[in-house]
């Protein structure tokens, strides 16, 4: 490309000339999403208080191995190593974590809020040097999509928790149908994890946006036109099912460890 | 008398207007007291300041409607075009600053050089449309063409160019081409009928992973073009399709693709 001689003027770390608040909201993000990850790492170390009755909280679903009904391949496995104490989210949550962390809505929202690269537009940064994601060690961030495609496999498994939290045991043993407050939470917590994945970019240039000639196949252009109108919403999305995902874990928690009774609607 | 109201809801009065002054990237911040109306976009004010008390004020502008590119500048810190920034929208309870853009070598006063733009584009694989149906016409489905037709709005004002971080502050001109000519790039890219490949340039000289997605270029567009959802992610997949997929490039080895 042609260089042209710009004088260097750089400025320090947060000069700018703007007037408006301009910090808040990096500063918002960095509180949220440092909130989140401080909570999600002891919720998945703590291993405990993860389920209640037929209700199954999201950061432990799928349950592979573990002491609840909800698992899949019964107890924790014997090679699992003595020194770290099981939790059956340390299994699983490496995938919605990984998809998250390289999803590029929260890479923009991130390297702003915890790198201030930049802190925020027109606004000063710390560093001198940059490489953006053409060099290690942000160039992995191009795995997305492997991750999405993994994000796309707990769909399925997210809505069959919410038809097992429709199935309460009467007491004789007896499952019957019924909808509490935890229904709904798990419930709309997957309806909003689903608008989050579908809407994800990489899943729209597989669906399509990697195609020029769209029109040629009718259901391909469809489901690109759909999956174009969850991604104009994907920063919503993503916040919301954040904050679902997080709500659901603490409802179920709360209800495991007696502190709240679940509220049965029918 | 002092300007009235604040952000959004001043009908007229007066304001300080804090205009950078000097040439060549050396010069000062001169502070203009003026008159203004509520129906006056900032390019008034410029003018009137120019034809009352700065006769020697650079400034660059043409079509006043927002659609040449001309009049880009900084206003209270960020780039937007004079001419579409009302008064009414401006808080003239401090002083309104105004500057030249950052990322472009400045001329004078509010106009800069934007000519490394121009060698850029020169630079970008041309329209290289397939082969035209036996008729000697060539078609296209309006569903196509409405993917790209968004990118077409672009009035090259490089508002998008001089919020870009990968410019304005580390200045990396040679090895990235910036927003605007991405969106061009994924307009060109992404047609129907073109059958050039630019990926291997957009991977290499042109430095499409420069961009971390900050989407500022994306604020400050004034044709509100989604640049970094719409082009520049597009275009990144399609560079993570051809040099770090490697299923994808697995794929290829067998397909000869």
């Amino acid at each position: 490309m042609p260089s042209i001689d710009v004088p260097l003027t750089r400025r320090g770390f947060g000069q700018t000339v703007r007037p408006d608040s301009w910090w808040v909201v990096p500063l918002l993000t960095f509180l949220g999403l440092g909130s989140f990850v401080v909570y999600v790492t002891w919720a998945a170390h703590s291993g405990t208080h993860y389920h209640f009755g037929n209700y199954l909280s999201p950061f432990y679903s799928p349950e592979l191995w573990g002491t609840s009904k909800h698992a899949w391949f019964g107890p924790p496995p014997l090679w699992w190593p003595s020194i770290i104490p099981f939790s059956p989210a340390l299994l699983i949550l490496w995938a919605p974590g990984g998809f998250r962390f390289t999803c590029y809505y929260y890479r923009g929202a991130y390297y702003k809020a915890f790198w201030a690269d930049p802190p925020s537009c027109s606004v000063g940064e710390p560093r001198k040097s940059y490489c953006g994601e053409s060099a290690f060690p942000l160039i992995l961030q191009n795995i997305h999509r492997y991750f999405c495609l993994v994000a796309l496999f707990f769909l399925p498994i997210l809505g069959y928790d919410v038809w097992k939290a429709m199935w309460f045991d009467n007491g004789a043993g007896v499952e019957q149908f019924g909808i509490g407050l935890g229904t709904i939470i798990l419930a709309a917590n997957t309806a909003l994890l689903a608008c989050y994945v579908l809407g994800c970019h990489s899943f729209r240039h597989a669906i399509g946006g990697g195609v020029d000639k769209l029109s040629a196949n009718a259901t391909r252009k469809k489901c690109y036109d759909g999956v174009s109108c969850l991604n104009r919403s994907h920063m919503r999305y993503a916040w919301a099912s954040l904050v679902s995902v997080a709500l659901s874990d603490v409802y179920i928690r709360l209800c495991s460890m007696g502190i709240w009774s679940d509220w049965r609607i029918l | 008398m002092s300007g009235h109201g604040s952000g959004g809801t001043n009908t007229g009065g007066s304001a300080v207007f804090r205009i950078w002054r000097g040439e060549r990237g050396k010069g000062d911040f001169a502070d203009y007291k003026t008159e203004f109306s509520g129906g006056m976009v900032v390019l008034d004010v410029i003018h009137k300041i120019q034809a009352s008390q700065a006769g020697d004020l650079a400034v660059r502008w043409n079509c006043k409607a927002g659609k040449c590119g001309s009049c880009s500048a900084e206003i209270n810190g960020m780039p937007k075009l004079m001419c579409m920034t009302r008064m009414n929208q401006i808080d003239v309870t401090k002083p309104v600053t105004v500057e030249p853009m950052q990322a472009f070598p400045h001329v004078r006063d509010l106009v800069t050089d934007v000519s490394w733009n121009y060698e850029v584009k020169k630079r970008i694989k041309k329209y290289k449309p397939e082969k035209p149906g036996a008729d000697g016409q060539w078609r296209m489905q309006q569903d196509d063409v409405d993917r790209v037709q968004e990118f077409r709005k672009c009035i090259e004002c490089y508002l998008c160019q001089d919020v870009c971080h990968v410019l304005r502050d580390h200045h990396h001109h040679d090895k990235f081409i910036g927003p605007r000519f991405l969106v061009y790039s994924a307009a060109l890219e992404m047609h129907p009928l073109d059958t050039a490949d630019r990926v291997p340039d957009l991977h290499a000289e042109q430095g499409v992973g420069f961009c971390n997605i900050t989407k500022c270029c994306t604020k400050v567009c004034p044709e509100s073009i989604t640049i970094t959802d719409n082009a520049i992610i597009p275009l990144k997949e399609r560079v993570v399709d051809r040099y770090y997929d490697p299923v994808r490039k697995l794929f290829r080895v067998f397909t000869g693709g």
